[in-house]
């Protein structure tokens, strides 16, 4: 006796959308941006909550304020700090929040409370180009000659050189960063008169026109350029030691020993074959060390009275000015979770492996 | 007794093996005798001594005199304590929840396991300095204890991670399988065959996190958003800062005395994970 089973539709007479989501779900470069989606909204729920819930709920604090020091009537106070946070503090907490989130999309931050008047995301936009710029040119100038110099390191393994680089190397990425810059200050500064640092405070000289010209390019430079050696001696180590290793790994497999024995040049085999396979593992690294430079930056630009948005954070922190305090932590996060991403994309983009799971 | 020594001297060439790792345990020790032993020894100079103002090192003043003419090596000697003991809850708070989470997540699997490291993912994307900070103009932060809890739970991530990759390769490994058959139990084969392997991870994974905890808490102490008094390091360079000696040539020693003190004692602990991973990884011996 035989058994007949029901005929199943074929695949292309339906559109199957359960296919179609599977393959959608192992897409690695989806997959990343659904994450960082989701982590985004994260920390924007995360900002929220912190503000309301924390013991001192500032808001609460400043409708106090508003009633002792200026007189204000509760209701009139209430509808001041709603103005300046941007929210209906009549409506129960999950209508705050989903009002919340519909400024947000519009890009409204709410606005200051200490520069009262001047939106948040205005403050935050003329702070945050001056962090992206002296923390994407350190993270550049770190990784390209970190990856340069432990490529070398490699190849001249246990010489004098790898031995004074690594060990320079270890104690410069042990030291917390904001110490080396004081030393700089200290030393470079002040003790040795190498660098005239009353001149190099701040981002821009006062005077010179924020355009594309020579001079501007040449002062942003000049400003940034204990940031920027900060940044770099404390990070270049890390990378310096993980792309020695890396290739050191990298000298012992066995298509570089095929390699050799084919009688290729020497040049294509250290950037073909040993470079790219040695420095793939360190953009992952990349990602993390985004998040920190970016988190330590506030220290930094407070050393060197750089006007970047971690120095705005911290004045903001002192002031009290909850709103910006609030945005720019805010912006903060969002920015490491997009470099993070990118970080991703571009690991995505040089290993094919990942993207053929 | 001999057995003693032999056994002394077998301790101390271990110990020795790897030389710049002695070094370090040697600044790890010197530190912590420093700080939780000098306080006993050196009195703390509280006295203002207006005709000494910043001066430099001599056979009465160690280290040099700070902006009221205090004894800066005393001050020096009584401020480790509160870095140290922030440094060591700390640590000791993260590797705690990073060996339960991360052994649990690659022991248990499935959804748990994505669980915990979608929620180390979100966590590790969070800066953490700045969200520290924003914490600080929040909460006051006047207790040590406190403020080493909150280090310890912002630093679980990174450590969980390790910890959790390391547990799912030792899973499978012939020694756990073995056991597994010979029907030990569970309670055996993590205390004493799981556990015993990841030491070596867990020591190291420690010292890095008291070397974090040491950069966030001086962070924060020295910009004034956590209100320590005393003359604790983070202090120290906070109120060098503020008082303007980076500038004036001759107050050199009060701005470099705790920087190196900082900077020396994560030299120590950093040096200090060398020897741990030699004296905790038999196979990287050759000897002894």
């Amino acid at each position: 006796m035989t058994t007949t089973s029901l005929a199943q539709p074929t695949p292309s007479s339906r559109f199957d959308v359960w296919y179609w989501l599977r393959r959608l779900a192992r897409n690695y470069i989806l997959r990343r941006i659904l994450m960082a989606l989701a982590k985004i909204f994260v920390v924007v729920t995360l900002t929220f909550f912190i503000v309301r819930l924390m013991p001192t709920n500032p808001i609460e604090a400043y409708i106090n304020e508003l009633i002792d020091q200026y007189g204000f009537t509760y209701q009139e106070a209430r509808d001041q700090a709603a103005a300046l946070y941007g929210i209906d503090l009549e409506a129960s907490l999950w209508e705050q929040y989903l009002e919340y989130m519909k400024n947000l999309v519009q890009g409204d931050l709410g606005t200051s409370y200490r520069s009262k008047g001047t939106p948040v995301a205005k403050m935050i936009g003329k702070f945050l180009p001056w962090t992206l710029f002296s923390v994407g040119v350190s993270l550049l100038i770190s990784f390209t000659f970190g990856m340069l110099l432990g490529m070398i390191m490699a190849y001249r393994r246990g010489s004098v050189l790898d031995h004074a680089l690594t060990t320079v190397a270890s104690i410069f990425s042990s030291i917390p960063n904001y110490l080396v810059g004081m030393m700089i200050l200290v030393f470079l500064g002040v003790q040795w008169k190498i660098f005239p640092i009353t001149k190099m405070r701040g981002a821009m000289s006062p005077g010179v026109k924020p355009e594309f010209s020579w001079t501007f390019i040449k002062d942003i430079f000049y400003h940034a350029t204990m940031p920027i050696l900060t940044y770099v001696l404390t990070t270049i180590g890390g990378w310096m030691l993980a792309m020695k290793s890396n290739t050191i790994n990298t000298l012992g497999e066995d298509y570089v020993t095929v390699a050799k024995a084919r009688g290729l040049n020497e040049g294509r085999i250290i950037t073909a074959y040993v470079g790219r396979n040695a420095s793939l593992p360190l953009f992952t690294q990349l990602a993390i060390s985004i998040g920190f430079i970016v988190g330590g930056s506030a220290l930094i630009e407070f050393i060197f009275v750089y006007q970047g948005v971690g120095q705005l954070l911290l004045n903001s922190i002192n002031y009290r000015d909850y709103p910006v305090m609030q945005g720019v932590f805010l912006v903060i996060t969002i920015a490491v979770i997009l470099a993070n991403f990118l970080a991703e994309f571009v690991y995505g983009w040089l290993d094919p492996r990942i993207r053929v799971q | 007794m001999s057995s003693f020594w032999q056994s002394l001297r077998r301790t101390f060439r271990l110990l020795t093996y790897n030389k710049i790792g002695f070094i370090g345990l040697l600044g790890v020790v010197f530190f912590i005798l420093l700080s939780f032993v000098g306080p006993y020894v050196v009195p703390l100079d509280t006295q203002t001594k207006v005709d000494k103002i910043y001066q430099p090192p001599s056979s009465e003043f160690w280290l040099g005199t700070d902006s009221e003419g205090r004894d800066i090596f005393s001050q020096i000697v009584h401020g480790g304590k509160d870095v140290l003991v922030v440094a060591f809850l700390a640590g000791f708070i993260s590797t705690t929840i990073a060996v339960l989470l991360g052994s649990l997540s690659a022991l248990a699997g499935g959804w748990v396991d994505n669980a915990i490291m979608a929620l180390a993912d979100i966590v590790l994307t969070i800066p953490q300095f700045p969200l520290l900070a924003v914490l600080a103009g929040l909460v006051k932060f006047n207790n040590v204890t406190l403020l080493a809890f909150i280090l310890g739970v912002l630093s679980w991530p990174a450590l969980t991670r390790a910890i959790r990759a390391q547990v799912l390769s030792l899973r499978e490994r012939e020694f756990v399988e073995a056991a597994r058959a010979l029907d030990l139990g569970t309670k055996h084969i993590i205390l004493r065959e799981i556990l015993p392997n990841m030491m070596s991870y867990i020591a190291i994974n420690l010292i890095f996190a008291m070397t974090g905890a040491i950069y966030a808490q001086v962070g924060l102490v020295f910009l004034g958003l956590v209100p320590f008094s005393g003359s604790n390091w983070g202090v120290m360079l906070s109120l060098a800062w503020t008082r303007g000696a980076i500038f004036y040539k001759g107050s050199l020693w009060y701005i470099m005395s705790p920087v190196a003190a900082i900077a020396l004692f994560q030299l120590s602990l950093v040096s200090f994970t060398r020897l741990l991973e030699e004296i905790f990884n038999p196979r990287l011996r050759t000897s002894v």
